[in-house]
Formats: structure tokens, C-alpha cells, sequence
């Protein structure tokens, strides 16, 4: 549904997105996600029209967004990080007035306005000014925005920046409940955006794709050793000896009073290190299997440890 | 054209819902009103001493005596409140962060200026038609030529056209409106004395300058000259602004 093919935008010698290619397909979240000024706003600018790229293609549907731009927007729903609204519209004023640019049909207007008005939970605000109405509000008049002409696509830019935690989880619901009809595009720099409302990710760093694909892939990509991270009531120092000495440890490290135990590929010595920690009375108190969540992932990403 | 009205509908009630276009008017319309007291204060006075003469009695022209005055004042008038009008059309959609919104529609940059150039110009055309009650006086107590007066009139608004679609690249420069109004006064005045310069300029360059100046073309039509020169002049003049302005607002994107 969205396509990016060898992206790239310069501005004068700096270079904001480079050699950027990645591909969603219909009806699911991907989360873009990357540090500040990773060229996540870039991006999605480019694949809304509003910046041309320097080099590259993208598509939305099947429409070039260079190539044929007014196709491209009439399907496309965009919420930039700067709420586009004005202050002194009311919210049905304001929500009329973009359903007259996106070309919704004056028949179809009324319509199609109150059903942004009521996926959006605006209600209650819609008829008081848009500078009167409270942040969270005004992040919901943005998203009512981009849903007003029921596009194929949405592309979310910074959807929750700026709102107090119960709106985050507000807004983000939100979001879910679009999934499917719509095709959605958000950016990001908060990991838990993506692991609790994204079905796949694509991490950028400084214009430059680090990694994408859905959240199990990579994180099964990444995860490479196996072994199991330990915790132990008392003497922490004395298990790490111990587990050291059974066959097939390659490392043990005592990290902020866990253990972390890596084994050979292919042994699983869960088994053994749980009967010798009993043994030996350390008091075993957790055992998980060392996976490496997105967190680790992301974090190993962006301080450039991903080959 | 219907998404030029769309834009021209959010800019009018843009103007109209918030103080700029009703403070525009009534300002305009008061300095208006005093000017055109004080010149028929003094065209009475002129009038009463050349009515002793018979030969005198016969130059009295009302056209003359105080409409040709009165469109130099409003005129004036017009160079300083219209980049007023004009200062918010781009700059504000850039500075609040709308200018995605729109750009981002299916709607051209064309559509876009032209839509917000129409606003302003219904604006100033309410500004001229106000002003045409004054007339009632004139016409109660003498006997004026209508068609001059017309002319005038149609002088003022394409003059006022050229002035906004100046404003309206300034405007499209800038996130800042005070620096865009200032930037429009500015070019407007230098346009308007431009002229000044062409008593020491020679040859082909006098010619230039004389007829890039506003004031050359204005003055045929407030004495009532009709002529297709002035018109082209101030259309091309219109022109080039919405030109000007389009360049720039791609370039911009293009950058």
C-alpha cells in the first residue's frame, strides 16, 4: 500500500534522508522509528507530497507521489507534527472546511464530517473554537482531519507528542481501532508506540535505514545467543562461580543483581543451572530465556552496534 | 474554480470573523470621510468666489474640483491599510503550521493564491463600494459626470489589485506578518515615487521608469481617461505578484 524505494532528500549539503527503502503493506500500523531529527518528518513529507525528494521513489496505492500527486493525496490522510489547525475555526467549521479541499462531494459532506467528528470522540468540543479546546482535543481534531475524506491511507506524524498519559493511551487506542480499513504509517521516538500499537517497525538513524520488518522478525533476527537470565535471593558472585563451572557456559555476567548465562548454540541448561542453584541454596527466584527485546534492539541500533 | 472559492470562503471569514477586516473598513472609512469633508469644505468656498465671475463660473467642475482629489487621497489610503489585509494570507498559514494542511490537499498552489487573492479583493471591494455613499451628496447638490467617477473607481480597484497581489508575495516570504507588511509598504511606496527619479533619468530609462510608477497610469483615471495602457499596466502588474508569488512558494518546497 506504501512504498519507498531509494529515498533520498537533501537539503543544500545536508543530507536528511538517505537511500531510504521499505514497503507496508494494506491494512497494517507501521511504526517509523528513530531518534530525534532521524529524518522520520522528512519522510513522511515526502510520501504526503508535501517535499519533493532529491532522488528516489515512493508510492501510496498506486500512485507515485511525484508522478501523480493528486491521486496520491486524495487517498491520503496526514497528520503533521505541527497540528495544522486554525485557531479561530470551530471544530465543525474547521472539519468542513478541509472535507471542501480534499474534495469530499457537498452532498456527502455533512456525512463524512460526523463521522470524523464521532471516530474522534469530538462531540462534546465541536462546536466551540479550536484555540479554546484543550491539547488533547486539538490532537484529535488533527487525526479527525486526516480521516474526514476516509482515506486508504494515514500517515500519523508524532501522533502523541505532547499529551498526558491518559491520552497517550487515549490516542493510541484510537489508532488501533483504525487498523484494517486504513493503511497507517506513525513516527515515533518512543519505543513503546511501537511495540504496543505498530505490527511492524522501521528504524531510521540519521536518514539511513538500520532495520525493518514486523516486531517478531526482527527481534528474532537479532537474537542470536541463547541462554537465560538468572535471578538468586544471596550471593550473587558465588552462583556466577558455580554456573561458570558447568559444561557448555560460554559467559556469565552479573548485571544489576541479575545473571546473564549465554550457552553453546543448540544446549538448553535451563535445567541444570535451576538443580544447581537449588542445590546449592542461592535461592532462585527468576529464570526467562535472554531475548532481546526491541528496547535492546533499538537502543543497539541507534548507538550503531547493528551490522 | 470551486476549490478558489473554497479558499476564498476560509479567507473571508477569516477577515470577517475576526476584527482585521472590520477595523480595515472602518479606519478606511473614516479617513475617507474626513478627507472628502474637508475637500467639499473647500470646494465650496472655491465655488462661492468663481460663482462672482462669469468666466470663472463656467470652470466649475465638481469632477475635477473634487473627485480627482478625492481618488488621490483614497488612493494613499489604500497603500497603507491594503498590506494590512495582505500581511496575514501566507505568512500566518506558514507560521501556525496550515500551510501542510493545504499543501497536502488535492488542491493547486494556484488555486490556493488565486482563492486568497479574490478574498482581498472582495474586501477592498466593500472598502470602495462604502465609500460610494458619499456620492449621494454630491449628486443631491450638483450635477457630477458618472462616467468619470467610474473610471475613477475602476482606477482605485485595479490599483488596490495591484497593491494586494504585491502584499501576497511579500506575504508568501516571510512567517513573520509585520516584516511582510513592511516589506509591501515599502515596494508600494518606492513604486509609487518611482517616477520622482525620471526628471534626472534620460532616454530610455526615463521612459522606464515613468511607466513602471504607479502614479503615471492613476492619474489618467481619476481625470476620467479611460485608456487600455493603464489597464494592461495594472493587470500585468497583478499578474507578476500572483506570479511571483507562486515561484516563490514551489521554490520554497523545491529547496
Amino acid at each position: 500500500m506504501i512504498a519507498v524505494e531509494h529515498l533520498t532528500k537533501k537539503y543544500g549539503d545536508l543530507v536528511a534522508v538517505s537511500d531510504l527503502s521499505f514497503k507496508v503493506e494494506k491494512g497494517k500500523i507501521w511504526g517509523l522509528l528513530g531518534p530525534n531529527a532521524a529524518g522520520k518528518t522528512t519522510t513522511m513529507r515526502i510520501l504526503t507530497g508535501f517535499l519533493p525528494a532529491t532522488e528516489g521513489k515512493a508510492s501510496v496505492g498506486n500512485f507515485d507521489v511525484f508522478e501523480q500527486p493528486n491521486e496520491a493525496k486524495k487517498i491520503l490522510g496526514y497528520l503533521p507534527e505541527v497540528l495544522p489547525l486554525y485557531p479561530d475555526m470551530t471544530v465543525t467549521e474547521y472539519l468542513n472546511f478541509v472535507a471542501d479541499i480534499k474534495k469530499i462531494p457537498a452532498l456527502k459532506r455533512k456525512e463524512s464530517v460526523a463521522k470524523a467528528v464521532k471516530v474522534a470522540g469530538l462531540e462534546q468540543v465541536k462546536g466551540r473554537l479550536i484555540k479554546n479546546i484543550s491539547r488533547g482535543f486539538k490532537q484529535r481534531v488533527g487525526i479527525a482531519q486526516a480521516l474526514v475524506h476516509d482515506p486508504l491511507v494515514l500517515i500519523l506524524d508524532e501522533p502523541t507528542i505532547g499529551l498526558d498519559p491518559a491520552q497517550i493511551i487515549e490516542i493510541r487506542s484510537l489508532i488501533k481501532s483504525l487498523k484494517g480499513e486504513h493503511t497507517i504509517i506513525l513516527s515515533t521516538h518512543i519505543l513503546a508506540e511501537v511495540t504496543q500499537t505498530c505490527d511492524g517497525v522501521v528504524i531510521i538513524n540519521e536518514g539511513r535505514l538500520m532495520a525493518s520488518g514486523s516486531l517478531e522478525e526482527l527481534t528474532a533476527s537479532f537474537h542470536r545467543k541463547e541462554g537465560a537470565v538468572v535471578k538468586v535471593r544471596r550471593d550473587i558472585q558465588d552462583a556466577a562461580a558455580e554456573i561458570r563451572k558447568l559444561d557448555g557456559v560460554e559467559k556469565v555476567n552479573p548485571e544489576d543483581g541479575d545473571l546473564k548465562v549465554e550457552w553453546k548454540p543448540g544446549l538448553d541448561l535451563r535445567d541444570d543451572i535451576a538443580r544447581l542453584i537449588v542445590e546449592k541454596r542461592f535461592g532462585l527466584l527468576e529464570m526467562r530465556p535472554l531475548a532481546m527485546n526491541i528496547e535492546d534492539l533499538y537502543l543497539k541500533i541507534v548507538s550503531g552496534g547493528a551490522e | 474554480m470551486k476549490n478558489v472559492w473554497v479558499i476564498a470562503k476560509k479567507e473571508l471569514r477569516a477577515y470577517f470573523t475576526s476584527p482585521i477586516a472590520y477595523v480595515v473598513i472602518t479606519v478606511f472609512l473614516v479617513l475617507v470621510g474626513f478627507f472628502f469633508y474637508n475637500i467639499m469644505l473647500w470646494f465650496n468656498a472655491q465655488a462661492m468666489q468663481m460663482a462672482q465671475n462669469q468666466y470663472y463660473y463656467q470652470q466649475i467642475n465638481i469632477n475635477q474640483m473634487v473627485y480627482q482629489p478625492l481618488f488621490n487621497n483614497i488612493s494613499i489610503i489604500l497603500l497603507l491599510m491594503l498590506p494590512l489585509l495582505t500581511m496575514r494570507l501566507f505568512s500566518e498559514e506558514k507560521k501556525i503550521g496550515t500551510e501542510e494542511l493545504l499543501y497536502t490537499s488535492p488542491i493547486s498552489v494556484n488555486q490556493i493564491i488565486l482563492g486568497k487573492f479574490l478574498a482581498s479583493l472582495a474586501v477592498l471591494l466593500a472598502m470602495l463600494g462604502l465609500t460610494a455613499c458619499l456620492s449621494i451628496f454630491t449628486f443631491i447638490y450638483g450635477n457630477p459626470e458618472v462616467a468619470s467617477i467610474l473610471i475613477g473607481y475602476l482606477g482605485l480597484f485595479l490599483l488596490g489589485a495591484a497593491f494586494i497581489a504585491i502584499g501576497i508575495f511579500f506575504s508568501s516570504l516571510t512567517e513573520n506578518q509585520i516584516v511582510s507588511a513592511i516589506l509591501t509598504f515599502g515596494a508600494l511606496l518606492l513604486f509609487w515615487v518611482l517616477n520622482w527619479a525620471s526628471s534626472s533619468a534620460a532616454g530610455l530609462w526615463k521612459g522606464v521608469l515613468n511607466y513602471v510608477s504607479f502614479l503615471q497610469h492613476f492619474d489618467n483615471m481619476t481625470q476620467g481617461i479611460l485608456d487600455t495602457t493603464d489597464v494592461v499596466y495594472y493587470l500585468s502588474f497583478a499578474f507578476f505578484g500572483l506570479f511571483l508569488t507562486h515561484s516563490v512558494i514551489l521554490s520554497r518546497r523545491w529547496r
